[in-house]
């Protein structure tokens, strides 16, 4: 008997509970989706504005930079996300979709830099690269050494081929997959900017831009370059265990881990916080968070978590922001975008 | 006749020591893969725990602080009012500088004040506010050291490595090693970590608003999935007959045990967030997404025990008039409940170390506030353990391995649960 009522009182509680779920019309919080780079700057600010108190703590997802903007493109209303982290700016196509589902009028803050970095042990010699040699090494077909209109399969197995003063070490390099924002602006910033160093290539772009990506954004896959995940951690961990090998992942971890790893110089830059700030690092992004109007006024506190996120506290070049490996605006661009926020 | 025999001795005598020997090898193999499994499992939980026991441990600073009316009623007027808006950071300020008083310049402050974490000053807030008589005395406080303090009594951050490799200056290690010589700094039982939820700080970093949202999505997962479960064994098991309907929905069953998760949690996406347009990260979703997980699961074991009782049992019953449902009922039910149970928590410690599915759902989420209800956002304990592995932080490190070992903790507890159960009540025939 005993059973047989726990088994239908049970039953009862369960359909009452799913059904609360019906009842959820508003949302007292803020719903941030998005990046993986920008998570750890918005998650921060999110945490100091809940500590504020007058408002709950916004939940931030992290969902990647293309994950994030469809999600935040979805819709108006409770249900959809207010910000997008992203860690590029938005694309037409992206506009277009956001608009065919009502979100017509968005934000765009940009909020500051993050350097990507080619990392290596502090056991083994500091590189010293140009984009150009990079490219050599990780695509996979380069122009023939022999003749530079052919294109050919990448030949090279050590450094020292690509370049003299290179060690002799075998080339390995230790990356993010194709779904990561990190390797997106990696292909666009450096190995687009090194195959472009051959002038038929680059004047491939006006002409056949399908074919321009396909030589230059394809990256070898016969185990020169080696996909390792999205967590840096663990890859950090990996170039330590071995000296030889290269790794590329965000400024934030380079700085947390400067002990342990060095960032290679890059066409003679170092990446450096300075560097990376005043645009001299050639491997920088900038990051941006999108909001979308129509939910301000609506979901309470995003008027106040925008304030938050662009005072000179948080976002300015000694807020804590910085504390956490962002590299920020310089002044008159911190400047503009307090403007455009309308911040005082 | 007795040479035969003698002959088919020796024969047998012959192979005898061959086949010992290959009994021997036999076993030698069957040892070598036990060792090699229980070598690993020391390896992983030596890691686990070498790394994670110090996530335990954190360090906290005591301070004298003056809680000066000036500063937080710098008018002079006395409004409690104003409490809430006050300078406290003025206030660790000039504790420390009290304690340091040959620092000087704003860059050196900074760099003092910097070594306490940045929730003193909400804790300060806190015990002036409740206390406004406080105002004008002085106070023994305790505060959270920063995670780079931490770190260092740790030893993970050692005077060796040059000064501008490492988060802490020269500086503010004679200032760290200064208070530990008076005994202001030490390392103690970090209460934080299983008190406070998630949080960008690691000193302020905790594991208990992942373990409450594991429990309520949990207790949604049981409260739907058990029932249900338990009705489609009984309804398969002891009254559907036996056709090609029931053989379908036998085999669909047995491969749904075998679907990938993920697939769950695009269904839970499809379904719940978008048909019914319930709330986002929320342990109600999850628990729905993770019950539809475990349901084959228990389905199978509780068809299992139900089988396992005999049909003695049911004939006896129905010889003594009880209908089909009193047989079931009050009969083979309870016999078979062990059986159920141990099923179902061996499938609930399942849906316990799942991320995959919630990641669609959104409950991969950095979430400050401990969790209030079923339809407030959430995260869970695996999910708590992939944020932080993914942290940049060093002292993220350590409370990776803490969080798997709470993880751990509940996984055993539940296993052993089952077990117990089974020991305790299952009956034999």
């Amino acid at each position: 008997m005993f059973i047989k009522r726990a088994l239908l009182s049970s039953i009862v509680l369960a359909t009452a509970l799913a059904s609360t779920a019906f009842a959820q019309a508003g949302r007292d919080y803020i719903s941030i989706v998005g990046s993986s780079t920008v998570y750890p700057f918005t998650t921060t600010v999110a945490e100091q504005f809940g500590k504020g108190g007058k408002f709950k703590t916004p939940k931030v997802e992290s969902t990647g930079t293309g994950g994030g903007i469809k999600l935040f493109c979805e819709g108006v209303g409770a249900q959809y996300p207010d910000v997008a982290n992203a860690s590029r700016a938005i694309k037409t196509s992206e506009i277009d979709s956001c608009r065919k589902a009502g979100v017509k009028d968005i934000l765009e803050v940009q909020i500051g830099y993050d350097g990507i970095v080619l990392a290596n042990s502090k056991k083994g010699q500091a590189f010293k690269v140009s984009r150009r040699e990079v490219y050599l090494a990780l695509a996979k077909t380069v122009p023939d050494p022999d003749n530079n209109q052919n294109l050919i399969a990448n030949p090279y197995k050590t450094w020292n081929q690509i370049n003299k003063t290179l060690p002799a070490d075998k080339i390995e390099v230790l990356g993010p997959p194709p779904t990561s924002g990190t390797r997106d602006a990696f292909v666009e910033l450096v190995m687009e900017a090194g195959c472009s160093t051959f002038g038929w290539v680059k004047s491939l772009k006006d002409v056949d831009e399908a074919r321009f990506k396909k030589v230059c954004d394809t990256v070898r896959e016969d185990g020169s370059y080696i996909e390792a995940g999205e967590n840096d951690n663990l890859l950090v961990q990996k170039l330590v265990a071995n000296p030889k090998v290269l790794g590329i992942f965000g400024y934030s971890f380079l700085e947390e881990n400067a002990s342990q790893v060095q960032g290679s110089l890059i066409d003679g830059i170092a990446p450096s916080f300075e560097n990376i700030a005043s645009s001299k690092y050639p491997v920088s992004r900038p990051l941006f968070i999108y909001v979308k109007k129509a939910h301000i006024g609506v979901i309470p506190g995003i008027t106040e978590f925008l304030t938050e996120f662009v005072s000179p506290r948080s976002m300015g070049s000694e807020g804590y922001l910085a504390g956490k490996g962002l590299v920020p605006l310089s002044a008159s661009e911190f400047a503009k975008v307090r403007k455009t926020v309308g911040a005082k | 006749m007795s040479k035969t025999v003698a002959q088919t001795r020796a024969l047998v005598e012959k192979s005898l020591r061959r086949r010992r020997l290959a009994e021997l090898r036999f076993q030698a193999y069957g040892i070598a893969a036990v060792s090699i499994g229980v070598l690993f499992v020391i390896l992983l939980f030596g890691s686990i725990i070498a790394k994670g026991a110090p996530a335990f441990r954190q360090a906290y600073v005591t301070l004298d602080v003056f809680i000066d009316p000036e500063v937080l009623y710098p008018d002079g007027t006395v409004d409690t009012e104003l409490l809430a808006t006050a300078d406290y950071v003025a206030l660790v300020r000039g504790s420390l500088k009290q304690r340091f008083m040959d620092v000087e310049g704003r860059a050196a402050t900074r760099q003092l004040v910097e070594l306490v974490s940045g929730s003193a000053v909400q804790d300060l807030q806190a015990l002036v506010q409740a206390d406004p008589k406080r105002v004008g005395t002085h106070q023994m406080l305790t505060f959270l050291a920063d995670d780079k303090v931490d770190q260092y009594l740790k030893g993970n951050i050692t005077r060796s490595t040059p000064e501008v490799d490492r988060s802490l200056s020269d500086q503010q290690l004679d200032w760290v090693d200064a208070l530990k010589a008076s005994k202001a700094l030490e390392l103690r039982f970090n209460k934080v970590f299983f008190t406070h939820g998630d949080s960008r700080e690691p000193e302020q970093a905790g594991v208990w608003g992942a373990v409450v949202g594991s429990l309520y999505t949990l207790g949604v997962t049981l409260l739907l999935s058990f029932p249900v479960a338990v009705a489609t064994a009984i309804y398969l098991e002891e009254f559907a007959r036996r056709n090609r309907w029931t053989d379908l929905i036998e085999v669909n069953i047995n491969n749904l045990a075998a679907v990938p998760s993920i697939v769950y949690g695009l269904l839970g996406l499809a379904m719940f967030l978008n048909f019914f347009g319930m709330p986002r990260s929320a342990p109600l979703v999850g628990g729905l997404v993770l019950a539809l997980l475990t349901l084959p699961t228990i389905i199978i074991a509780s068809r299992a025990a139900l089988k396992g009782v005999p049909p003695s049992i049911r004939e006896a019953a129905i010889g003594m008039g009880a209908s089909p449902i009193q047989t079931v009922l009050h009969h083979v039910l309870p016999l078979a409940m062990p059986g159920m149970l141990t099923g179902t928590i061996i499938g609930m410690a399942r849906a316990l170390g799942e991320t995959a599915p919630l990641l669609m759902i959104g409950m991969v989420a950095f979430i400050v506030d401990v969790p209030g209800s079923l339809s407030s956002p959430a995260t869970v304990l695996p999910v708590q353990v992939f944020l932080w592995a993914d942290s940049p932080e060093r002292a993220f490190v350590e409370r990776t391995s803490g969080a798997i070992l709470v993880l751990l903790a509940f996984l055993v507890l539940m296993n052993a649960t089952a077990v117990i159960l089974r020991n305790r009540f299952e009956r034999r025939w």
